[in-house]
């Protein structure tokens, strides 16, 4: 089974939503609690990162009976410094969602850490593609 | 514990109580998002002050049993919307969140 998202840039109110059909469509899987969990939030995680530092992209997520794959990817500016980017506690993420809560640079690591494989490219002024798979077996 | 329990047991004000039995088994305080939804765990009462709507989804993603608004803070209006649409408990007390996890923690320890 596919699913494809388009995620909006513009429009924070919607941000969560792609995430939150992905967490939907495996509850009606009857995929196991802790499985969903690790991967809603790692989904949650990289559409917030492109609503916040990308104006959006599309997600795409590929559930097989062995994993759950999600493909992220966006035309934003790209990140400099991957290795950099990963460690806890790097951010650039302007003021204005500081307020709302996020800017804490712990998303990367909080995806790297949930899912099973993780994989990060990404040319400045060109884009940002992230994979994360979660196995289920 | 259910969260309708909690509740009743710290006098907090349910503002969406969509899944009253949803069990408590432990408690998480911070208002950083990325921080929740990384040392949080599944079935912990959140309590925090932040009250735009992203605690919502927030709260979905890392499984916890409910959010816990401390300081009597008003959620946005789109807060109890989502909370509603999402079916994420949402409750409400006026206690700062030091006390609030102090008579969480003395709760389930009983
Ligand atoms: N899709 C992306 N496009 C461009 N830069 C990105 C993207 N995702 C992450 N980054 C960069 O990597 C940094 C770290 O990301 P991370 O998700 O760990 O933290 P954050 O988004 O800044 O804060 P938090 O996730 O804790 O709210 C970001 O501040 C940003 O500079
Ligand atoms: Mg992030």
């Amino acid at each position: 089974m596919t699913l494809h998202y388009d995620i909006d840039g513009e429009n924070f109110q919607t941000a969560g939503e792609a995430s939150a059909n992905v967490k939907k469509v495996l509850r009606q899987l009857g995929i196991s609690t802790d499985i969903i969990r690790r991967v809603a939030i790692a989904m949650y995680e990289g559409e917030i990162n492109m609503v916040i530092h990308a104006n959006g992209g599309v997600a795409d997520v590929a559930i097989t009976p062995d994993r759950i794959e999600m493909t992220l990817e966006d035309s934003g500016n790209g990140i400099p410094d991957i290795a950099l980017a990963m460690q806890e506690g790097y951010s650039t993420a302007p003021e204005n969602v500081h307020e709302l809560g996020f800017g804490a640079g712990m998303g990367l690591p909080n995806m790297k850490k949930y899912t099973d494989e993780m994989k990060i490219e990404s040319t400045v002024g060109v884009g940002t593609k992230v994979f994360m798979a979660v196995n289920l077996k | 514990m259910t969260t309708a329990e909690l509740c009743a047991r710290l006098s907090l004000e349910p503002l969406c109580l969509a899944e009253p039995d949803r069990p408590v088994t432990g408690g998480y305080a911070g208002d950083l998002l990325s921080w929740v939804m990384g040392r949080a765990q599944s079935g912990d009462a959140w309590v925090t002050i932040m009250t735009n709507r992203n605690v919502v989804a927030v709260a979905s993603m890392a499984d916890v049993a409910c959010i816990v608004l401390a300081e009597g803070v008003e959620p946005d209006a789109d807060t109890l919307e989502a909370a509603q649409k999402q079916g994420v408990n949402l409750l409400r007390g006026e206690s700062g969140a030091f006390a609030l996890c102090a008579a969480i923690a003395a709760a389930l320890a009983e």
